[in-house]
């Protein structure tokens, strides 16, 4: 098996790995606050508050693609649904910004603006606790949980894999969408939550909870980085990979491949909806289009652009896609979809292992002993078209590739 | 959404009851006589002693008693000396003789009319009518009789229940005389009032009986039984036109869902591609019939309710043609792998929507129903079949015979088959594989294009609309099992008829989550799908 990029940072390079992450940490919690706390507007290298939120979010859609690259990139299991675990963490966490608003909404009543609105009277049952940070913190990890468990549960059970499993996952989003779309659900409707006043009665909008809230980001990020690396050398990680190339043989062997697959998907969907916390109160509003598909599509984009099954990929790949979309969106906002559309093709078509892998080639290309990955990456969604597109014509069906793959592997 | 033209049908049912009137008008020159009581109070009584006299004339019947009303209602009916008389132009006319009197018109008072007298007027007209002249006259009478009878016209329902042949008036009829005999005072004539109304399926006679259940308003226990038996009757008979409504609605949105899914059966389930673009092909295949309607406005205005016939080859064409664009630059480098098809069709799905929303604006489009899809088949009080809706399931059985005899009865259908099933093989005994590729998946996405034009008959156009359907299609196949034409049929109506009973019980988006949820159950225990799975790709 190609030994993960990740893997092989920490363990081939270690010191280039921990020198990377040691530099992110004294960007992200030393320099960070003094750029935006301790320099004046004027100064040049002073980072203004837009950028402080726009990082902060891009983090949390990178701790989103790392879940998603342990789900996809190492278990092969593509989820379309990645969106409704990341929004009910966002969603969790909003209640209990909600509850902090207390008076200070535009009814000034006890109650969140939009229940004023529909004429309630009484917090529904499952807003109580709302009100306790624990309790939020508590349900954050609880609720992406629990639904991903029992869904995956009855998922893996029945062995519902590949594109099947990606269009149920892509159904369940697109249902809890509508859910969440109703008024009469209880969480705004519409609009979601919005208009945010404090954390743990400090003030959401201050440089300084800012600055906490990216610093509580990159250490979320290399925590889950820390986490990815150790799951995927492990033993357990290897027993994923094996799942992946060849579930019938794992079996066969007296793995019970459920419960891994189990373990990753519930980790990989509470993740999510850890970012999705940390997103909702640096972005200020979360609403049920975060919910849709293709929102959770564009995860996928994100791991498939920075190259799947290497952690750093899709680090890198939320980066480039997210700042590329912010540009986009401000300077040419018509074309950003064409630009998206076209970059996923031609990663597709081009570059099937992403950015990293692109780095990988041109660096073999250099030096030849450096290329000392010769097998083929035995992933679902395979690299023949690394070696350039094939003929159609001598395209194998997939149950003649499969078994050839496994002579070989 | 839909502008429907409702007044042409009323013109339809107007017309020939003018015509008729007309008719009889010009015919009547045998005078019956007229009922001089009712005159005398027209001449001499107040409003309501009027309103009596007119429904009294128009109980009598006869030539006489239609061109008084007719007077009547055109203000050309006056008293002359406590005699009513007709004013025609400069000519007085005794009603009741009909002799020319020597007076002057400017001496006649004509009789003032209020909104109570019309509404007479009207009743008194449909008892004129009710047993004479077509169909459609008596249907039209026996309606405004339904709402409007009172105690004088109860002779002339019965003579019309005695000599009515058509079922459907005599059942109208039947109401309204049980309407007028529930005030009766003897509880015999109650008694046959209140079964005779058990014979409807109208939900508002239900609470018209209501009232006596109670004892409190009808001292007569059989009359309080035969009531709630009424009731009970009508409650079944209006639950059994509901369901059937309901399956009505459940196979129309099978059919949508199967016009939706069919491309997909061809595209994702013979040949394997995870064609996340096929919302957008039925985008295509609804602009197409958008930009048809628009030349058949501009070019061929006499025409137009025809242009959804010229949009379906357009639809087909316009889908077809981005198909073979997809396949030729895209696709046929991701064969075998078919979650990369499903992420590099997303980005020609971003990039079509896109496209649309540069070419022709974000805003949804209006699209006109034709004529001839307007309006539709009413079952009973509430149930109606829209014309659209029909033609679309026969539109959907249309293509999906089509499909069939193309892919079973044709030498390019037989060569699809050769190639999915085992593809070297194909190539071996000269099958152009990649040319036959091509073809079946602009067959698809021509499928997809003829969707696209029967969405656009009752759905909103515009560049977001395919998202919508690409969840349902995917599951439409899903739990059809791949591959399976039949299975996308029957996974179709099947979805498509417990969706709508599940939405009467808990709103469309319990029932959305509740399909899932039973989608997912029904793939544990049958991970293929209904039928079981020939595809290119059985293991993927």
């Amino acid at each position: 098996m190609r030994t993960p990029y990740t893997v092989r940072l920490f363990t081939s390079m270690p010191r280039a790995g921990w020198v990377a992450l040691v530099l992110f940490a004294l960007f992200a919690w030393v320099w960070m606050p003094i750029a935006h706390l301790a320099l004046p507007p004027e100064h040049a290298l002073h980072v203004s508050s837009y950028w402080v939120s726009l990082l902060g979010k891009i983090l949390c859609y990178m701790v989103v693609a790392v879940a998603m690259d342990l789900i996809w990139g190492y278990a092969g299991i593509l989820s379309l649904g990645h969106g409704l675990f990341f929004a009910l963490g966002g969603y969790a966490f909003g209640m209990y910004l909600m509850r902090q608003i207390g008076r200070d909404g535009s009814y000034g009543a006890e109650l969140p603006d939009f229940m004023v609105f529909l004429d309630w009277k009484e917090l529904p049952w499952y807003w109580s606790g709302s009100d306790s940070f624990l309790w939020a913190l508590f349900l954050v990890v609880a609720l992406p949980g629990v639904l991903a468990w029992v869904f995956g549960f009855f998922a893996f059970r029945s062995r519902i894999k590949g594109v099947y499993f990606a269009i149920i996952t892509q159904a369940l989003t697109y249902a809890a969408m509508l859910l969440f779309f109703r008024n009469e659900t209880g969480f705004g409707g519409n609009n979601g939550f919005t208009d945010f006043k404090r954390i743990l009665g400090y003030g959401i909008t201050t440089p300084e909870m800012r600055v906490v809230l990216f610093g509580l980001s990159a250490a979320l990020l290399v925590g889950v980085l820390l986490l990815g690396r150790y799951l995927v050398t492990s033993r357990f990680g290897r027993v994923l990979a094996a799942i992946r190339d060849a579930e019938s043989r794992v079996m066969f062997i007296g793995y019970n491949p459920l419960h891994y697959k189990l373990f990753i998907w519930t980790l990989s969907a509470v993740l999510c909806g850890l970012a999705g916390a940390l997103y909702v109160p640096q972005v200020g509003i979360i609403n049920p289009s975060e919910m849709s598909p293709a929102n959770s599509i564009e995860i996928a984009v994100w791991v498939a652009v920075g190259g799947r099954g290497t952690l750093v990929g899709a680090v890198l790949g939320a980066g480039i896609v997210n700042l590329a979309k912010s540009w986009f969106t401000v300077s040419f906002p018509e074309y950003w979809p064409f630009f998206l559309g076209f970059l996923f093709i031609a990663v597709t078509l081009f570059l099937p292992r992403g950015v990293v892998g692109l780095w990988e080639q041109l660096r073999s290309r250099r030096g030849p002993q450096a290329a000392s990955d010769p097998a083929p990456e035995a992933a679902p969604a395979p690299v023949s078209a690394a070696q350039g597109p094939r003929p159609p014509d001598t395209v194998v069906p997939a149950q003649v590739s499969e078994s050839t793959r496994g002579a070989t592997a | 959404m839909k502008k429907s033209s409702h007044w042409t049908h009323r013109a339809w049912l107007i017309l020939p009851l003018l015509a008729a009137l007309f008719l009889l008008m010009a015919a009547g020159k045998a005078r019956a006589a007229l009922d001089e009581a009712a005159l005398q109070q027209l001449a001499t009584g107040d409003f309501g002693a009027r309103i009596a006299a007119i429904e009294a004339i128009g109980a009598g019947g006869g030539e006489d008693a239609r061109r008084l009303i007719a007077a009547l209602e055109a203000g050309e009916l006056g008293v002359l000396d406590g005699r009513v008389v007709i004013l025609t132009g400069g000519t007085v006319t005794d009603a009741a003789s009909g002799a020319t009197l020597e007076a002057a018109a400017n001496a006649v008072d004509t009789l003032r009319v209020n909104n109570r007298v019309r509404r007479a007027i009207g009743t008194a007209k449909a008892a004129l009518d009710l047993t004479a002249g077509e169909r459609d006259t008596r249907l039209a009478a026996a309606n405004t009789l339904r709402d409007n009878a009172s105690e004088t016209l109860l002779p002339v329902l019965e003579r019309a229940l005695e000599t009515e042949q058509d079922e459907a008036i005599r059942d109208i009829v039947l109401l309204a005389a049980a309407r007028v005999n529930l005030n009766a005072a003897e509880p015999a004539k109650r008694l046959k009032a209140v079964s005779a109304l058990g014979q409807s399926s109208d939900p508002a006679v239900r609470t018209m009986l209501e009232p006596f259940l109670l004892p409190a308003n009808e001292p007569d226990a059989l009359v309080r039984e035969a009531a709630a038996d009424s009731i009970n009757a009508i409650e079944r008979r209006v639950a059994f036109a509901q369901h059937v409504g309901t399956v009505f609605s459940g196979l129309s949105l099978g059919s949508i869902l199967l016009l939706a899914a069919l491309g997909l059966a061809i595209t994702y389930g013979v040949m394997g591609v995870i064609n996340m673009a096929h919302g957008e092909l039925l985008m295509i295949g609804a602009y197409a019939a958008y930009l048809v309607q628009g030349l058949f406005r501009t070019h061929l205005p006499e025409w137009v309710d025809w242009y959804v016939v010229a949009a379906i080859p357009a639809g087909f064409f316009a889908a077809a043609a981005v198909g073979v664009l997809m396949e030729r630059s895209v696709l046929r480098f991701l064969y075998g792998r078919p979650l990369e098809s499903l992420l590099a069709t997303w980005g020609i799905s971003l990039v079509l929507i896109q496209a649309a929303r540069v070419i022709f604006g974000p805003q949804n489009v209006e699209l006109a129903n034709p004529s001839w899809m307007s309006g539709g088949v009413e079952l009973a009080a509430g149930v109606v079949l829209p014309y659209n809706r029909i033609v679309i399931l026969g539109f959907g059985v249309f293509v999906l015979v089509l499909v069939w005899l193309m892919m079973n009865r044709t030498r390019l259908g037989m060569f699809v088959r050769a190639v999915t099933q085992n593809r070297p093989m194909a190539g071996c005994v000269g099958v152009p594989t990649a040319r036959i590729d091509t073809l079946a998946f602009a067959i698809g996405a021509g499928i997809a294009g003829l969707g696209g034009v029967a969405l656009s008959q009752i759905a909103n156009v515009g560049p977001a609309m395919g998202t919508g359907y690409i969840v349902d299609s995917f599951m439409v196949v899903v739990l059809g099992g791949v591959g399976q034409l039949a299975g996308a049929v029957w996974a179709a109506m099947g979805l498509g008829i417990v969706s709508k009973f599940l939405e009467g019980w808990a709103g469309a988006v319990i029932a959305k989550i509740l399909v899932l949820v039973f989608i997912i159950a029904f793939i544990q225990k049958r991970p293929q799908g209904i039928f079981a799975l020939k595809g290119r790709f059985a293991d993927s």
